[in-house]
């Protein structure tokens, strides 16, 4: 069979009070591969990945995930609004990761591992364990299980984020930014762990500024800037032979 | 520490001349204190006798404080039950000042007006009246509606009939006045200890699939009880104290069961003082609670706990010993 895409996006819009910050964002992601979302700040790169999981809604276009509408559901020729429940369920499928990590601050690390996996999925406590020592042991924390977030550096706070999300065995991964918020030092860490991710065939949208990430592991590049779409595609053609003169610019500033 | 060449330099500490007229002071006043509380006066009465024919008498003394009665009240059953029940209105007054007040703020940050409009007149109303007032309300509430009937409203259909007087008796009242007084001000309490947690939680829990609720009970509350502890401590040592209004409704708890025995036997210190003594006593133990109570929820929050009582004296002697140590010559730092 043909498979659908991932995600596939046509003429996202969305605004705030008025301001329009997504302008008809078309992209495409397929199954198993990575997609890299570049741009300027403020060009709207987090309200698009915040409209994938449902924490944003989009005002206008047509957003699907796995080939199901995002925040509806088709029934009958008309469009139903999926209910709270249905959202959550949706989103537990999907992972994401956060610029400041996020972990939850009052749990230790194994318990931010197996939290989603008991309170959602109803996995039994022992179970939940497993899989997380499991995760922990692939992103290199297997000795960390009983610190709290505090006590650890960014760059390990940021792969026990990962390996909460991966927790939940999710369809597809976002990623907001994971390195910006770290000592250059442990960048690198965080990148590899998610080279090792992306190898596995996991399906991921990285927004990043690592561009030299982008080059190596992206299948596809989306160069986002005003709330469109202004270039994309294979990260060795866009990234060294940029055609706008809007993607030349940001590329001199970032590299 | 620092050394000339080989000669050995003596290390003269700052001298912290006001902080010593301080603690002066200090002593002073608590040596004041003490003789005034262990002070005896003449009662007015002599004790004569007869020494080889002669009459002489001296002045009886007694002690000011009345020591000797305060001791013999301290702990009488009259005494012990009016603790009793303080302790239970403080109980459950705070139970259900704090459920209450947990549910009002929350409904007060939910994003639906009717709701959140609801909550902000439940705090305007029973912050913005006496709690006295209130107290004296519910006891008399009986005058407003005798009955009580439990039916579908606006409809004549009726389930139950009760009559209010005989669910309002004053410790109910007490209750519900003192409870519902209190989730006023547990809801300003919780609402602030909500609004301190990250934003970044709420996204994550939701970014996992939690619903509202369960985001709210597994990651936000639990967060927020560490800003929520040390005032709602505050609020049940208040509480405590609060509830002696009670007594205003013929509640007997501990300043009415005081009252009860000074009103006929006119030893009103002497009672003002055994009470005091049992407010001290229960005060002290729930602010030791609540010292435990915030090191257990600020775990996560500080790469290290911060240490126990216990710890924290030793620390404390240390310093005060150090201070009478005569300083030593800087000797070992140089070699
Ligand atoms: N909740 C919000 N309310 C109002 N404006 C917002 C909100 N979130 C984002 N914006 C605005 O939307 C624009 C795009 O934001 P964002 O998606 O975070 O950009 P990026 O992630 O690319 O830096 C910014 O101008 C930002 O100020
Ligand atoms: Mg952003």
């Amino acid at each position: 069979m043909t498979s659908v895409p991932m995600v596939s996006a046509s003429g996202v819009c969305k605004s705030y009070a008025g301001i329009e910050v997504l302008r008809g964002v078309d992209l495409t992601v397929n199954r198993g591969e990575v997609t890299c979302l570049i741009g300027p700040s403020g060009s709207g790169k987090s309200t698009f990945l915040r409209c994938i999981n449902h924490l944003e809604k989009h005002d206008a276009g047509e957003l699907r995930v796995d080939g199901d509408l995002v925040g509806y559901e088709a029934r009958n020729g008309k469009l139903y609004e999926l209910n709270d429940k249905r959202i959550c369920q949706k989103r537990s499928e999907i992972g994401m990761v956060f610029q400041r990590f996020n972990l939850f601050q009052h749990l230790t690390v194994l318990e931010n591992l197996t939290i989603g996996q008991i309170k959602v999925r109803g996995q039994s406590t022992d179970r939940a364990k497993a899989k997380a020592r499991e995760l922990l042991d692939r992103v290199g924390l297997d000795n960390k299980e009983k610190h709290y977030p505090s006590q650890l550096s960014g760059g390990q706070q940021q792969r026990v984020a990962i390996a909460r999300a991966l927790a939940m065995e999710p369809k597809l991964m976002l990623f907001d930014e994971p390195t910006s918020a770290l000592d250059p030092e442990l960048v690198g860490e965080v990148l590899d762990v998610m080279k090792d991710l992306a190898q596995s065939g996991m399906t991921m949208v990285v927004v990043t500024h690592e561009m030299g990430f982008a080059r190596e592991v992206a299948d596809t590049v989306y160069f986002l800037d005003g709330g469109v779409i202004e270039e994309s595609g294979n990260p060795r053609e866009v990234l060294s032979a940029p055609s706008s003169e809007r993607l030349k610019s940001f590329l001199s500033k970032v590299l | 520490m620092s050394t000339n060449g080989d000669a050995t330099t003596r290390v003269v500490p700052v001298r912290h001349v006001k902080q010593w007229i301080g603690v002066a002071v200090a002593m002073v006043v608590l040596a004041m204190i003490i003789h005034t509380l262990l002070s005896k006066v003449g009662t007015g009465t002599y004790h004569c006798h007869l020494v080889s024919g002669i009459r002489r008498c001296v002045p009886l003394h007694t002690w000011r404080f009345s020591w000797n009665i305060v001791g013999q009240y301290l702990t009488t059953s009259e005494i012990f039950h009016g603790l009793l029940v303080t302790i239970e209105l403080t109980v459950i007054a705070m139970v259900v000042g704090i459920s209450l007040g947990m549910t009002i703020a929350i409904m007060r940050m939910s994003p639906n007006r009717v709701l959140s409009a609801s909550a902000w007149s439940y705090t305007w109303f029973f912050r913005g009246t006496p709690v006295l007032v209130q107290l004296l309300f519910w006891a008399n509430i009986a005058i407003l509606y005798p009955k009580l009937t439990i039916g579908i409203p606006f409809l004549p259909v009726t389930f139950i009939h009760l009559s209010v007087n005989s669910i309002f008796v004053p410790f109910f009242a007490a209750i519900v006045a003192l409870g519902l007084n209190e989730a006023a001000y547990m809801s300003e309490i919780a609402r602030a200890g909500l609004l301190a947690v990250d934003e970044g939680q709420v996204e994550a829990a939701s970014s996992l699939g939690m619903t509202r609720g369960q985001t709210l009970r597994n990651v936000v509350i639990p967060q927020a009880m560490r800003v929520i502890i040390p005032p709602t401590g505050n609020e049940v040592i208040s509480m405590l104290k609060t509830s002696s209004l009670a007594s205003i409704v013929s509640v007997t708890e501990l300043a009415g069961a005081a009252s009860n025995i000074y009103s006929s036997n006119y030893e009103i210190m002497p009672l003002l003082i055994v009470i005091s003594i049992w407010y001290l006593i229960i005060t002290t133990i729930l602010s030791i609670g609540q010292y435990y109570l915030e090191r257990y929820f600020a775990k996560g929050a500080l790469r290290t706990p911060p240490p126990t009582p216990i710890q924290r004296m030793r620390t404390d002697v240390r310093g005060i010993a150090s201070k009478f140590r005569t300083p030593r010559p800087a000797r070992e730092g140089a070699r």
